[in-house]
């Protein structure tokens, strides 16, 4: 489903992503886990040509992600096809990003209207009844600024959710919210990993990754140091720096 | 505070001397200070009218008798026509300016930034000189392919009238002010929103329409404004031009007529309605942007009007 293979990234003289591979399957929940500046947020951005690589390759359903190859080059695509293969992957941001002069609704219908060309009767159906889903219905009409942070990232999933993506990444998401705000997130969260959605999710929330994840990821200095299920990357990690971190998290 | 917590919670078995803690009424502080600004001001006002009105030398009844004067009349038309063609090839100009300007071509940024730095150094009065004066420097303008062969060719004079000087001098100047008021506008825009926009994979002219644009209005509205009512006067300038705008018309009166005070009235006047006008206008579009933006809405004069009127009724009744 996701591949990357080899991928580099650096800013300036600072190598932020070290040669990644990394593979995720379709309908499994993937949890990158790693400090703070490890480059987490750098690859959830690659996955989806928000952050352009210097070396290696995404792939998504066997789709490069950003270029075209011919022969041994890879050439980058026009904007707008970098656009289409982007709203098919939906990101969720750690700010929630909504854009705050359209309304709850509006959010929602944007994209698969204006970057889909999807019948403007049918998006609104099928974005109320997102909102539904993530228990929002009331506040269709409301513009997000007026919505507490737990409600605005509801939005934000769903607004990723309309554009009936393969994938979903999350980058952080229940970071900027109030303690008691964040299960609210999570339970959405875990319903959408229980029906099967494809998600690659950057997060803290160790219980979450122990619940959801099939597979954990441990990220530092822009390498993989470890990955595997859960229980094994959580309960019994072989890596001393996967440790090290895990006990700093939880402590 | 020992008082209020020895009250009863619920008002039920309350003696009715004493209300339940839920029924306390509130008595805003009073600002003793406040009032006596308040007289101050309302004298010196007073005063201020008072000599507006009783000194003879303003000659208010000439000032009635031109205030809609028909020459006066097509004047204000004409100042508003400049001002309208001014500031919005200004501004459509000043957007393309700003857009250059951000882009990360940079050709496009070093012509956007070269525009706005002469335009912005060069005073307008010299710049409306150059344009009535343009045929002194190129006789004809021709139209073809650049550097190739021309399909026709106008002669200067015939093409840039004193009108359209006027008209181009203003709006290129505008245009170098509001490129910066627009780029700011752009600048204040969270850049979490132009890459959420990109992550759902919404086309660009799209992002910027729908996205970028209103959010910058926000900023942009108030500074255009200012711009605007400053474009209202700046027309004024173009009198050099011997346009007939307001200005010029009240000169050319009062040169005739000798009086000079009461004809300054009139443009003041006009300027002042001019400005009023455009200042309402600013209000509400201002509000319009502030949607989503504000928690909740200011309420508009009217609204305010009305509640006040309410509140007093109230106090009447009670
Ligand atoms: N656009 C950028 N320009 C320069 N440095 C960046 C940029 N984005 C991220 N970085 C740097 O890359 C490193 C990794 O960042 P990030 O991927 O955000 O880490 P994480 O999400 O794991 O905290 C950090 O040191 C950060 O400062
Ligand atoms: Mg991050």
């Amino acid at each position: 489903m996701v591949e990357l293979r080899g991928v580099h990234k650096s800013f300036g003289a600072l190598e932020v992503l070290r040669g990644i591979d990394l593979t995720v399957r379709a309908g499994e929940v993937t949890v990158l886990l790693g400090p703070s500046g490890s480059g987490k947020s750098t690859l959830l951005r690659a996955i989806n040509h928000l952050e352009k690589v210097d070396r290696g390759f995404v792939r998504v359903d066997g789709e490069l992600i950003g270029y075209r190859r011919a022969g041994r080059k890879l050439h980058e695509l026009p904007e707008r096809r970098i656009l289409a293969q982007r709203s098919r992957i939906g990101f969720v941001f750690q700010n929630f990003n909504l854009f705050p002069h359209l309304t709850v609704l509006e959010n929602v219908t944007e994209a698969p209207v204006s970057a889909q060309g999807r019948d403007r009767a049918e998006v609104r159906a099928a974005g109320l009844a997102l909102l539904d889903r993530v228990g929002l219905t009331d506040f269709a009409g409301q513009y997000p600024r007026r919505l507490s942070g737990g409600q605005q990232q509801r939005v934000a999933i769903a607004r990723a959710l309309a554009l009936r993506p393969a994938l979903l990444l999350f980058d952080e998401p229940t970071s900027a919210l109030d303690p008691e705000l964040v299960g609210e997130v999570l339970d959405v969260m875990r319903d959408l990993a229980r029906s099967g959605t494809t998600m690659v999710v950057v997060t803290h929330e160790i219980g979450f990754a122990r619940e959801a994840a099939d597979t954990v990821v441990f990220l530092d200095e822009g390498r993989i140091v470890e990955q595997g299920p859960p229980a094994q990357v959580l309960d019994d990690p072989r890596e001393a720096r996967t440790r090290a971190f895990l006990s700093a998290v939880l402590h | 505070m020992s008082e209020l917590t020895a009250a009863p919670r619920t008002g039920g078995d309350a003696p009715a001397h004493d209300p339940p803690d839920a029924d306390l009424t509130i008595v805003p502080s009073r600002h003793p200070w406040r009032r006596v600004a308040t007289a101050v001001v309302a004298v010196l006002a007073a005063m201020a009218v008072n000599a507006l009105v009783t000194n003879p030398a303003w000659d208010w009844p000439t000032v009635g008798q031109y205030l809609f004067a028909p020459s006066i009349v097509r004047a204000v038309l004409l100042t508003l026509q400049l001002t309208v063609l001014g500031i919005v090839v200004g501004f459509l100009l000043g957007t393309v300016l700003a857009v250059m300007r951000l882009s990360a071509n940079p050709l496009l940024r070093s012509v956007s930034w070269t525009y706005i730095w002469i335009f912005r150094s060069v005073p307008l009065i010299l710049q409306l000189l150059f344009w009535y004066n343009l045929a002194l420097l190129y006789r004809s303008i021709s139209f073809g392919i650049p550097f190739g062969p021309a399909f026709f060719e106008i002669g200067t004079m015939d093409l840039v009238s004193p009108l359209t000087a006027a008209v181009l001098g203003l709006a290129l100047h505008q245009a170098a002010y509001a490129a910066e008021v627009v780029r700011s506008g752009f600048l204040g825009v969270d850049q979490g929103q132009l890459e959420a926009a990109a992550a759902l994979g919404i086309p660009q002219w799209r992002r910027f329409r729908r996205i970028q644009l209103p959010q910058a209005m926000r900023t942009i509205v108030p500074t255009a404004a200012n711009e605007l009512i400053g474009l209202v006067k700046g027309t004024s300038v173009v009198y050099i031009m011997a346009l007939s705008e307001l200005f010029y018309q009240v000169q050319v009166i009062y040169t005739r007529t000798g009086r000079v005070i009461p004809m300054l009235l009139v443009a003041a006047v006009w300027y002042l309605v001019l400005t009023t006008v455009l200042s309402i206008g600013q209000f509400y579009v201002e509000r319009y942007y502030a949607k989503g933006a504000l928690r909740t809405l200011p309420p508009t004069p009217l609204q305010r009007l009305r509640a006040t009127i309410g509140g007093l009724r109230a106090r009447v009744a009670s």
